[in-house]
């Protein structure tokens, strides 16, 4: 665990402790080798960062890169997430991979709202983002963070593997860098957080319901 | 097979009083359709499919047009008296084509091997007469097809055996696919 920390840990901005040298003794002469000290938070996000397991479902063709990616070419595995639940209530990342439809945009709010905290989602893809070239259509969702709060962000159409594989990376450090307590702490520790997004429902010409507030530009 | 001047004498031989019009097409395509009456589609589509020559058997597509009413600008020639002479002069008159909603049907035969045959109905007008005789009961392929027009273009086939919407919800109210229509601005607030 030791090695395990320190390779995937050292990168943490705000480390207290600096590295430990090979075979030396930790950063203090009085800590014996094999034990390493650390905080409750570091510790935690970092067994949280690395056993992401997303949402066993796929929308267009994004979905098929997605496949791809978890594949032993790519190999998502090499970065905990390999795991794909089958059901909402096992799974912690929602990749929202490919056209979300008009009609499919209740079921997908509905499946997000059945995923336990601390859940995560990532918007695979132009379609995911914005509506893609669909976008002006009439059956196409322009942007699934209209309904559900999206945390990476990943361009293309359809993104390569690589790509998917850098936004896992992005969305592990964003969860290394949550903070347990404060502000900018996970929903699933934050009380007044919300637990349930509004599901959309089927109008009489379009959906209707509640839409989140824009998001802020990052 | 036969050209379509000839299918069209051998249905009125069948069908006497049945009114046919074979449209011409003047794109490099140049496939010519038959446009039939709604009266006698339905017994036309059974003669097409089980006329021994003919044995259209198979319906490949079955698809909605939406024609807005649209006026064509014309040379016409017009009498008119010039300084007390009688001369022919050609004007340009406007002149309107009311709008209409059409199904077409791309028929071939499996059994003869030859195809496509194109047949047309079309609605009165594209508000309130909007009915049509489905073919469902001739083709069993046009179900989901007839049901996709209907939910786009809002053709109502008569005769069809389960007339839901297929892509949209059953709340839905418009028919995308209409040259008038405009999409709801759901992405507004975020944009």
């Amino acid at each position: 665990m030791n090695e395990a920390l320190d390779s995937t840990g050292g990168a943490v901005p705000g480390q207290r402790f600096p590295r430990q040298d090979a075979g030396g003794c930790g950063p203090d002469d009085r800590v014996p080798e094999g034990v390493m000290l650390t905080t409750v938070e570091r510790l935690y996000n970092w067994g949280r960062k690395n056993s992401v397991w997303p949402l066993q479902f796929g929308l267009a063709c994004c979905a098929i890169e997605m496949i791809a990616a978890s594949m032993a070419r790519f190999d998502m595995a090499r970065f905990g997430a390999e795991v794909f639940r089958p059901s909402p209530r096992q799974a912690d990342l929602m990749i929202v991979s490919g056209t979300v439809t008009k009609k499919m945009a209740p079921q997908v709010v509905r499946l997000y709202n059945q995923m336990p905290e601390p859940r995560y989602v990532i918007a695979m893809g132009a379609c995911a983002i914005c509506g893609g070239p669909f976008r002006d259509g009439y059956n196409v969702l322009p942007g699934i963070d209209l309904y559900i709060p999206v945390d990476v962000y990943i361009p293309g159409c359809p993104p390569r593997p690589e790509a998917l594989l850098e936004g896992l990376i992005a969305l592990q450090k964003k969860i290394a860098g949550q903070p347990l307590t404060g502000a900018g702490r996970p929903r699933h520790l934050d009380a007044d957080a919300p637990g349930a997004f509004p599901v959309p429902e089927y109008g009489a010409h379009d959906l209707v319901g509640p839409q989140l507030p824009a998001a802020p530009d990052a | 097979m036969q050209t379509l001047e000839q299918i069209k004498d051998r249905i009125a031989a069948a069908l006497p009083g049945a009114r046919l019009a074979v449209i011409a097409n003047a794109s490099p395509a140049g496939q010519p359709s038959l446009l039939l009456d709604h009266e006698h589609a339905l017994e036309a589509a059974r003669f097409l499919r089980d006329a021994p020559e003919l044995r259209f058997d198979y319906a490949s597509n079955a698809t909605g047009v939406d024609w807005p009413e649209r006026t064509v600008k014309e040379r016409v020639k017009v009498k008119k008296m010039i300084d007390g002479v009688e001369k022919e002069t050609e004007e340009l008159a406007e002149r309107k084509i009311p709008g209409c909603l059409e199904a077409v049907y791309h028929l071939y035969s499996m059994e003869l091997g030859h195809g496509p045959l194109i047949i047309r109905l079309r609605t009165g007008n594209r508000t309130d007469r909007v009915t049509l005789p489905s073919l469902t009961p001739v083709w069993r392929s046009c179900e989901f097809q007839e049901r996709e027009i209907f939910d786009l273009f809002g053709i109502v086939f008569e005769g069809h055996p389960d007339l839901r919407r297929i892509l949209m919800w059953d709340g839905f109210e418009d028919h995308p696919m209409r040259k008038d229509y405009a999409p709801a601005a759901s992405g507004e607030a975020k944009a």
